[in-house]
C-alpha cells in the first residue's frame, strides 16, 4: 500500500500538511498568497526570503528537466517540511509552520544531494520557552517526518528500479540501483527493527541462513553485475517491491524514542565503519560510497531531530558533531563523480584510510548522544 | 591467586566513589599505593604488579627496568588546530595518570556510568593490577613541519636539530605504512592486556584529532635497562643488549641519554630521542645456520653471551686478539664489533626493544623479529653512525631486514598538573 502523500502530520500541536497540486488552500499567506518557489536545474528562487512567524504555504514549481523536491530546514538540517517528486513543469504546495529563526529552503534536482540552498529568515517574537520534554517529543515527530520523506522516495525509486529490471534494461537498472538504496540506507535504523524483512530486502549472499532464499537488492545486484543476466530476475524484483512497501508501512507506523534515535544515529555510523568502508556491502557493483553517504545522512537526520535538546544540554557536543560530520562530507566530496561517486574499487588504500578515520572521528561524539538525551534533568 | 583478590584493583582505589559497581570487590591495596605520590627517583616498581610512578623529571618507560610486554603506537595528527592538539595532550595525560595507577581511563569508568552511555573505559583491564604500566610519548619530525616544510602547529621553530629525519640506510626495505608518524606512545607493562588496554583507550580518546598510523605488539624484552635484570634473549637465541646503558649509570645517562639545555632545544632538556625500527628476522634460514657460524656472526657465545675472546657475559671483547689462523677471533664483520662504541666514536644507546611475532607471512614462515627501540641524546651521533656501519658490513644482514623506521623527540617528564609536551606547547 502506498502511503498517502496528503497525510497530515501533527507537529507540536500545529497542522503541517503536504498538499497535492492545488488541492489545498489552507495556510495561504495572509499577505499575497503562497510564496512562489522556482526550482530549476541550478537555482532555488524563493519569492520571499523574509517572512513573519506563522503558517506559510510554499508553491514549488519545477522549471528544470529532472524530478525535484523542496525542503525547509531548520539549523542542522532538521526537516521542518518537505515536498518531493515534483516532475518537470509541475507545481506542488508545502504548508509549514515556522517560528522566528533562521531557516533554509532547499531544492534538490534529481532528488539527491544537499540541494541548492536559499536562506530564509522568519521574524517575529521569539518562540515561547519550550520545555525539554516538549523538545524530546518533537524530536520523535521530527524524525517521523524524516522517515516519511525518505520512505516515500524509497518506494518510488525502487518501483523504477524494479520496472527497469523487468523491462530487461540493464543500464538503467544499474543507474537506479545505488539511488534506490540511498533511501533505504538512510532509514535503516527503523527498517532494521522488522527482523525478517531486513534480510529479505538487504541480505548479502554470505548472510543468508540455511533454508532461506537469497533475495532483495543484493541478489539483483549480483544478477546485474556478476551474472549479467536479469532475464530471470522478475520474481525477485517483484518480491523486493512488495517487501519494501511492507517495511515502509511498518516504519511509518513506528515511533522511535529519543534514545532509540540516538542509538540509530550511532548504528548507522557503525554500519559505515564495518560494512561500507570495507567495500563489503556492494561487492558486485562497488557502489559502496552511495550507501556510505546515505548512512551518514541518515545518521545526521536522526541527530537533526534531537538537535534542540542537544543544544540545550550539551552545545559543545553539537559543535563537535557538526564539525566532524563536515569533515566526513569533505572527505566524501573528494570522490564525487557525476551525480554519484567513484566506485569502491577505484579508491586507493590511502583514500579508504581517510574515510575510515573521519567515520571513527564522528562516531565517538555521536556515541555520547544517547546519554545526553537519556539524562534526567 | 584470585584475580583482584590480593593485587591492586584498577577501580577507584583512591576514591572517586565506588557507586554503581555492586558486586565488584575493591580489593586490599598492595604496596603500590605508596608510589602514587611521586618523586624523581628512578621509576621502579617493587613487584611486577605494582605501579610505576608516572610523574618525574624524566618520562617513565625509559630507564624504568624494562617490562615484559609492549604495545607501541604511532599516530598521524588529523586536526590542523593547535588548540585541539593541546586539548588532546591534556586529556591523554590525565588518562595516562589514571591508567598507570591501575585505574580506568576516564573519570567515570568501565561500569560506573549511566546505562545509555558507552563507558569511558573499555573495561578489559578491570581487576588487573597496574602491572608496571608506563606510557611514554614522543613527537615525530612530521609534527613540526609537513612534507612541504609548512609549520603545522606553530612549533616548527622549536624542532630540535637532533630530531633529523633518519637517512635511508643500505638495504632498508621500509614500508611507509609501518614507518614515521607524528606522535608515538610506548606502552610497557608486565601484563600484555594492561599495555593493550592503555593504547586502545588512548587511541579512542584521540579519534577525530589523531588517527593510528601503525602499531606494534612486543613480547619478551630484549634488553636490560637495570643491573637488577638479567640479559634476555632475542629470537635469534642470543643474549641481547649486554652493553646497554643502564639506569644505574647516571653519569653515562647524562652523557648519552638525556638532552641538555645546551643541546639547542630548551624544551627538550631532560628529554631524549627515540629511534624505532621494525627488524624482521629470517628466522627459518637462521635456524639452519650452524652454531659456529651463528656465534661468528654475532661475535659472542650463544650460551653464556660471553664475547668470543672471553669467558663471561660482561667480559670486555678483545678485538685485537687473533686465533691460530691469524684471523681476529671476533671477525671484522661480527655484529658485536660493528656495534661497539669503540668503533662508533663512543656512541652508546639505551636499548629497550621487544621481540615480536605477528603470526606468519603466508609462505609458512614466522613474521617475526626485533622491534628495536633505542633512546639517546642525539641520533645523528649515536644511532645513525652505528646503523651505517651495521648496514654496510654486518653479516647479520643476510638474516634480517629493516621494514619499519621512525624517530621521535620524547619530551621531559611531567610533573603533577602538567601535560605531555607542555614545554613544547605551553
Amino acid at each position: 500500500m502506498q502511503i498517502s502523500r496528503t497525510a497530515a502530520l501533527l507537529t507540536a500541536g500545529t497542522l503541517v500538511a503536504v498538499a497535492g497540486c492545488g488541492t489545498s488552500d489552507k495556510g495561504d499567506d495572509a499577505a499575497g498568497g503562497p510564496i512562489k518557489v522556482t526550482a530549476s536545474e541550478d537555482g532555488c528562487k524563493l519569492g520571499k526570503t523574509e517572512l513573519a512567524a506563522g503558517t506559510h504555504t510554499f508553491e514549488v514549481r519545477n522549471s528544470g528537466s529532472q524530478v525535484t523536491e523542496f525542503y525547509v530546514y531548520a539549523p542542522g538540517d532538521r526537516i521542518m517540511g518537505e515536498v518531493e517528486n515534483i516532475g518537470p513543469g509541475l507545481s506542488r504546495k508545502l504548508i509549514v509552520e515556522l517560528q522566528a529563526g533562521k531557516y533554509e529552503g532547499a531544492c534538490k534536482p534529481g532528488m539527491t544531494g544537499k540541494g541548492i540552498r536559499e536562506a530564509l529568515t522568519i521574524t517575529g517574537d521569539a518562540p515561547a520557552h519550550v520545555t525539554t520534554d516538549a523538545k524530546l517529543a518533537e524530536a520523535t515527530k521530527s524524525y517521523q517526518r524524516y522517515v516519511k520523506s525518505q520512505s516515500a522516495a524509497l518506494i518510488d525509486k525502487t518501483t523504477e528500479f524494479v520496472a527497469a529490471i523487468k523491462a530487461g534494461d540493464q543500464a538503467k537498472a544499474k543507474t537506479l540501483f545505488p539511488v534506490a538504496r540511498t533511501y533505504w540506507e538512510r532509514i535503516e535504523p527503523v527498517a532494521e527493527i522488522f527482523g525478517d524483512l531486513d534480510p529479505a530486502i538487504d541480505g548479502r549472499e554470505d548472510t543468508v541462513e540455511p533454508g532461506q532464499q537469497f533475495t532483495g537488492y543484493h541478489k539483483l545486484e549480483k544478477d546485474l553485475w556478476a551474472t549479467k543476466d536479469i532475464s530471470k530476475s522478475g520474481p525477485i524484483a517483484d518480491k523486493l517491491l512488495v517487501d519494501v512497501k511492507k517495511v515502509v508501512e511498518l516504519a511509518n507506523s513506528t515511533t522511535l524514542t529519543p534514545v532509540q534515535l540516538a542509538n540509530g544515529s550511532k548504528e548507522l555510523l557503525d554500519e559505515v565503519a564495518t560494512g561500507k568502508v570495507t567495500g563489503e556491502e556492494d561487492r558486485y557493483s562497488h557502489t559502496d560510497l552511495w550507501d556510505f553517504q546515505a548512512n551518514v545522512e541518515g545518521s545526521q537526520g536522526a541527530i537533526a531531530a534531537l538537535r534542540p535538546v542537544l543544544e540545550e544540554r550539551d552545545p559543545a557536543l553539537v559543535k563537535q558533531i557538526d564539525e566532524r560530520f563536515a569533515a566526513v562530507d569533505a572527505a566524501l566530496a573528494k570522490h564525487a563523480k557525476g551525480a554519484g561517486f567513484k566506485f569502491y574499487n577505484e579508491l586507493t588504500p590511502a583514500d579508504v584510510k581517510e574515510l575510515s578515520t573521519v567515520i571513527d572521528a564522528v562516531g565517538e561524539p555521536v556515541s555520547k548522544v544517547a546519554a545526553v538525551v537519556a539524562a534526567k534533568k | 591467586m584470585e584475580p583482584g583478590s590480593q593485587s591492586l584493583s584498577r577501580r577507584r582505589l583512591l576514591g572517586v566513589g565506588a557507586a554503581g559497581i555492586a558486586g565488584v570487590t575493591v580489593a586490599a591495596a598492595g604496596g603500590a599505593v605508596g608510589h602514587d605520590l611521586l618523586s624523581d627517583s628512578p621509576a621502579a616498581a617493587n613487584t611486577a604488579a605494582d605501579a610505576v610512578p608516572f610523574h618525574g623529571a624524566h618520562q617513565a618507560g625509559i630507564t624504568t627496568p624494562a617490562q615484559d610486554r609492549l604495545h607501541f603506537v604511532s599516530f598521524d595528527v588529523t586536526t590542523s588546530k593547535r588548540e585541539e592538539l593541546v586539548a588532546l595532550l591534556k586529556e591523554w595525560t590525565r588518562a595516562a595518570e589514571r591508567m598507570t595507577r591501575g585505574k580506568d581511563a576516564g573519570p567515570i569508568g568501565a561500569v560506573g556510568g549511566i546505562p545509555e552511555a558507552p563507558p569511558d573505559d573499555t573495561g578489559d583491564a578491570l581487576e588487573l593490577p597496574p602491572s608496571g604500566l608506563t606510557l611514554t610519548i614522543g613527537f615525530g619530525p612530521s609534527l613540526f613541519t609537513d612534507a612541504n616544510g609548512k609549520d603545522r602547529f606553530g612549533i616548527a621553530g622549536k624542532r630540535p636539530a637532533a630530531l633529523a629525519d633518519l637517512p635511508l640506510f643500505p638495504a632498508d626495505k621500509l614500508d611507509p605504512a609501518r614507518s614515521g608518524g607524528d606522535i608515538a606512545i610506548q606502552a610497557c607493562a608486565n601484563d600484555p592486556q594492561v599495555a593493550v588496554h592503555a593504547i586502545r583507550n588512548l587511541a579512542r580518546i584521540g579519534f577525530g584529532t589523531v588517527s593510528v598510523r601503525w602499531s606494534q605488539l612486543g613480547f619478551g624484552r630484549t634488553s636490560s635497562t637495570s643491573r637488577s635484570q638479567v640479559t634476555p634473549r632475542n629470537l635469534m637465541g642470543f643474549k641481547d643488549g649486554t652493553r646497554n646503558l643502564k639506569a644505574e649509570d647516571t653519569k653515562l645517562l647524562d652523557e648519552h641519554l638525556w638532552a641538555a639545555p645546551s643541546d639547542g632545544a630548551a624544551w627538550m632538556a631532560g628529554g631524549t630521542y627515540l629511534v624505532a625500527r621494525r627488524i624482521r628476522m629470517m628466522i627459518e634460514t637462521w635456524d639452519r645456520t650452524s652454531l659456529q657460524e651463528q656465534e661468528m656472526i654475532i661475535g659472542r657465545a650463544k650460551g653464556s653471551g660471553a664475547p668470543l675472546t672471553g669467558k663471561k657475559e660482561f667480559d670486555e671483547p678483545e678485538f685485537d686478539t687473533v686465533g691460530a689462523d691469524k684471523m681476529p677471533v671476533i671477525a671484522k664483520e661480527a655484529h658485536v664489533r660493528l656495534a661497539h662504541p669503540d668503533f662508533n666514536g663512543g656512541a652508546r644507546l639505551l636499548r629497550r626493544g621487544y621481540n615480536f611475532v605477528d603470526g606468519s607471512d603466508g609462505l609458512g614462515r614466522l613474521d617475526a623479529g626485533l622491534f628495536f627501540l633505542a633512546f639517546q641524546r642525539d641520533p645523528r651521533k649515536q644511532f645513525v653512525p652505528v646503523q651505517r656501519s651495521l648496514a654496510r658490513l654486518d653479516v647479520l644482514n643476510e638474516y634480517i631486514k629493516h621494514v619499519g623506521s621512525a624517530v621521535y623527540a620524547c619530551p621531559p617528564g611531567v610533573r603533577p598538573g602538567e601535560y605531555w609536551g607542555q614545554s613544547l606547547f605551553g
